[in-house]
Formats: structure tokens, sequence, C-alpha cells
């Protein structure tokens, strides 16, 4: 009976590519498949493009390709990403630059594009889309449509699937659904039809479980973190698929990580709302009837999926600018640290006074005591260490920039034993918007294009 | 009966999307479940998140993988790429939930 080997590739920007590397080598590997998107990085793609048009896309993909270039020819596998970003035309020709440089040809480089709905704002309100923010309700106004950086709609599983019809070997896309390099190969390798609900649904959650890397197999696991071996080789996912769309999840053998019942499960509801109704492009999909089964050591078998008619609309992700925040860490030492970081901040307070200086929203941590708990922090009586960390928004950078200023006088004029960091940048804050819109707007804009490698672009 | 911490009975792991957080919370034993079940209402959860969660908490049950759902809304400052704390991911939410204290028989053993 056929199978279909998906591996895990990178799951954000930013991420290792070690266990890219290591399923692209021991893991038999058919497809090796990307999610590079995150709300933040779509901001930093766009910010990049606004200052150099030629950027856009994850620049980390030239040196996965490099790495995994000659692995996908000797190993003949494909592979998937939406490393595109905002400019997946770019992102595909560093993969044509690195294939030349290192000698490889025969490669089909397919991009989709579709996803970037920015240009077509006012096109769409014309149509009568609703532009209403589905987290907040609130209206959209002329203040966010001038200061949007991006807006993205989500796209599943079919261009990419086109693509593979069209022979691609290399698919790139800007924004999918995490879940659609994933996907797509199935679609493409069983023929499963475009209504077959309950094998998409097993499809996309496939994807769900592979797409954060190692949160499936042993990375920021909760439970038995202490015995989780290997950190630093960690084993990407592997899931073994059957035309049922049933399929196993494991990892390469003899590497770091660990897969069971509990690591699976913490993937499994990790940024998922309504469990019986995960909505994607392709598919809503149902994991209450879902039986996880330990087959072998580091392996997971995950049957009962089930899914229902996908949406009529598609999401749209758009990101504005909020301002910025500054922060300043300063720390102070036992006997009474925690006393002496209040005191600190009250200094701070009457500084600001004194010399009229507002901020849009402040925000006070004692990193030690109740960064990461906020109110929820228990009593740690005196502790050998507080940080005050002070983090203010402005919308004037200057001024985030400028905050650090007012606490290297404190280490002589204030109280005992202040010691800093230094300065920390200022780091720009992003606003999310999001709306529905009917999937033939969108369906109607996206391409498919071929390219490779010794053609002439 | 007695008062446990609910790390000793369960695991957890939080995310984010926009400003919502959800809190997965998983029994390590089928016998625990029920413990989960019966006590972790969603109104006790916002209570306990007081000053984190703003908004509406909302519980789904996967007895299938004997685990809950928490969806607890306005809970991260605005979201992610807005917020001006350290967690601006609600990674710790996973963390803070296995504090909340479960009641069991006091010939409980695990």
């Amino acid at each position: 009976m056929k199978k279909v080997r998906i591996g895990a590739g990178q799951g954000f920007y930013g991420d290792s590519f070690d266990g890219a590397v290591m399923n692209a080598k021991y893991g038999n590997l058919d497809y090796l498949a990307f999610d590079a998107l995150a709300e933040l990085t779509m901001a930093i793609l766009a910010k990049n493009k606004f200052q150099h048009p030629e950027l856009g896309y994850t620049r980390d993909i030239g040196l996965a390709m490099q790495a995994l270039l000659p692995l996908m020819k000797k190993n003949k596998f494909k592979m998937l990403t939406n490393a595109g970003g905002l400019n997946p035309h770019a992102a595909k020709e560093v993969v044509l630059h690195v294939a030349k440089k290192m000698g490889i040809h025969d490669i089909k480089v397919a991009v989709v594009t579709g996803d970037d709905i920015k240009p077509r704002i006012s096109e769409l309100q014309d149509a009568g889309v609703d532009f209403t923010d589905l987290e907040t309700a609130k209206p959209f106004t002329k203040e966010i449509e001038e200061k949007l950086l991006f807006a993205n709609a989500y796209l599943g599983a079919k261009p990419l699937v086109e693509a593979l019809r069209q022979g691609a070997d290399i698919v790139i896309s800007g924004r999918t659904t995490d879940t659609a390099q994933f996907l797509a190969p199935l679609i493409y390798e069983f023929g499963w039809e475009e209504d077959d609900w309950d094998r998409l649904a097993s499809g996309v959650f496939m994807g769900h479980l592979l797409e954060c890397s190692a949160q499936s197999t042993g990375g920021n696991f909760s439970a038995d973190w202490q015995s989780i071996e290997n950190f630093e080789q960690i084993g990407y996912p592997i899931a073994e698929v059957s035309e049922n769309g049933e399929f196993v999840i494991t990892k390469v053998e003899g590497s770091g990580g660990l897969v069971n019942a509990q690591t699976v499960k913490e993937q499994m509801l990790y940024e998922i709302h309504d469990p019986a109704n995960y909505i994607t492009p392709d598919v809503v999909v149902d994991i209450t009837n879902v039986t996880l089964e330990e087959i072998a050591p580091n392996q997971v078998k995950v049957t009962g999926v089930k899914g229902k008619e996908r949406p009529k609309d598609l999401k749209v992700v758009a990101g504005y600018d909020d301002g910025y925040m500054g922060q300043v860490i300063v720390g102070f030492s036992w006997p009474d640290a925690l006393e002496k970081a209040k005191k600190a901040e009250e200094i701070i307070y009457r500084i600001m006074e004194k010399k009229s200086i507002t901020f849009e929203k402040m925000h006070v941590d004692y990193i030690g005591f109740n960064s990461l708990h906020g109110p929820l922090a228990h009593d740690a009586g005196d502790p050998n260490e507080v940080y005050l960390r002070m983090a203010v928004k402005t919308y004037d950078k200057k001024k985030a920039d400028n905050f650090f200023r007012l606490f290297p006088p404190l280490a002589l004029n204030g109280p005992p034993t202040m010691s800093t960091f230094g300065q920390i940048p200022t780091r720009q804050l992003l606003g999310m918007w999001s709306f529905l819109v009917p999937r033939k707007l969108i369906e109607s804009h996206v391409t498919i294009s071929m390219s490779e490698v010794g053609e002439p672009v | 009966m007695k008062r446990i911490q609910l790390k000793e009975i369960a695991h957890a792991r939080s995310g984010d999307k926009g400003n919502t957080v959800n809190i997965g919370v998983f029994a390590k034993k089928k016998a625990y479940y029920p413990y989960l079940v019966e006590q972790m209402t969603a109104e006790k959860v916002k209570k306990f998140f007081q000053g984190l969660v703003f908004g509406e908490v909302v519980r789904y049950e996967l007895p299938n993988i004997e685990g809950l759902n928490f969806v607890c809304k306005e809970a991260l400052d605005g979201g992610g790429s807005q917020s001006l704390r350290v967690d601006n991911l609600g990674k710790c939410f996973g963390s803070n939930i296995l504090r909340f204290e479960i009641e069991v028989p006091d010939d409980f053993s695990l």
C-alpha cells in the first residue's frame, strides 16, 4: 500500500535547519515542508521590502537551500515552503542562484502568488467586502488603512497542488496557511477529491502536528521535560501517511527528542480554539474523535480525524504600524533587591513628572519575580537579585530610544547595587487586523509560474 | 479532602492567536481526567487568571485525549506584536495554570 513520507523543515523564520537536514539525509522523505511565516514575520518582511524592494522574503532560504538542494537531488524528495513571504519571486531567484552556483541542474521551481491583497484594498471595498476587525469588531478606518504594512489572505493547498501537478520540485509561496505545505503533497499523491473532507482534515491535522518543528517531538514539552534527551540534535517530526489519511508521527532514529502520546497531545491543541471546528481554507477540521496510539518507541499512530465542508470565505490578516516600544532593564542585588527595584521605578516616575515626559502606555516588571507571571506571581521572599524592567509605548521612535537615558545616573544617585545590560534596541509595535473575503475574489487572482535552472528568468 | 497542584496530575501548553491565548491541559493518567473536568470550570480558570485575562474564557472538552482546551480572550495586552509584556506570546500561561489547585480525596496517591 502506498505511503507518503513528509518531513518538517522549519517552524518559523529563524528556526534551526539542523532538523531539516537530518530529515533530508536520513528521513527517507518524499517531501520536506516548511512553515516560515508568522504574523510578526510578515511585519519584518514588510519593513525589509519597504527599504529594499528586492527583499521581503525570509532570507534564511539561501542558507537552507545550500544545505538541502544537494540532498534533494540525491534522495529525490520535493520541497514546499512559504518562505516567499511578500516577495515569492525574489525568493525563487535566490533558490535559482544557489542551484546554479552549486552546479545543480534540472530543478523546476514554482512560485505561487495572489495572497497579497494590500494593493487591492479599495477594489475589495468596492466589491462590498466587510473590513470590520474579526477580533475587536472595530470598523476599518482611513487611519488604519494608511498605516497598513501588509495584508495577506491565507491560501490553502490548492495552488500548491497545481504547482506539483505541473512538475515542480520546489514550490515557493507567500502567505499560505501553516499547514498547506504539508497537505498539498497528499492531495497530489493520493488524488484526494476536493470534497473528501475526512481525508483532507487528516492531512491538515498532520500538517498542524508538523508545522512547529520540534514542538511535537519533545521541544517546549511541559510534562516530563527533564527526560528529553539531546535537545541540541532534536529530530523534527516526520509523518508517514496512508491513502486513507491515517498517519504515524515519528522522527529520525538516533535523533534527540521524543515522540509519544504526550508530546503529540501538547502540539495537538497548540493555537487551536474550538477543536471541533478548526477552520482552514481547504476543510473544517474536527479533532474531537482523534485517537493517539503509541505503536513503537517514537511512533504515534493518529486516526479518527473528521472533516466538514470548507468555508466560503478566506481569512485576511493585516498588520499596521502601532508605534514603538522602548524598554530598559536594570538589576539590583540582595538584600532588599525587590525593594530597591521598586524604589528605582518610583524615582523614574518622579523624574518623568519633573521633565514632563509622558508615554501612551507603560508596563513594569520585576524580572526574577513576576515578569512571566504578572499578577499571578507568588511571594518570592527576599530573592538574590531582581531586575527592574520598564517598557514604554510611544509613536515617536526617538522618545522610545531616549527613555534609556533616564537610568544610568541612578547607578550613583539611586538605591545601591544597580547594574545594567546597556541599551536595548527599540522595537516597532504592530497592530493586527483580520477580516473575511469571499473565496472567489482571492482565488481568481492566484497565479502559478514555473522556472527552471539554466533558463533565463 | 486535600488540595494538590495541577502540575502533579496534568501537563499543559499555551499558544497565541491575536489577543487570544489558548491553554491545552492534559491529564497525565486517564483516572485523573474527571478531576479536571469537574473542577476546572471556565469560570474558575477565568478567576485564576484575574489580571492577565480580561475577556471571556471558553472551555472545550476532549475526552479522547483526556484534555481540556481553554480559550482566553483579551489575554495578551493587545496581541503578540503589540504587547509590552515579556511573555508577549503567552507561552507561560501553560505553566502558570499548573499552580491551579485541585481537590482530591485524602487517600489519593499519584
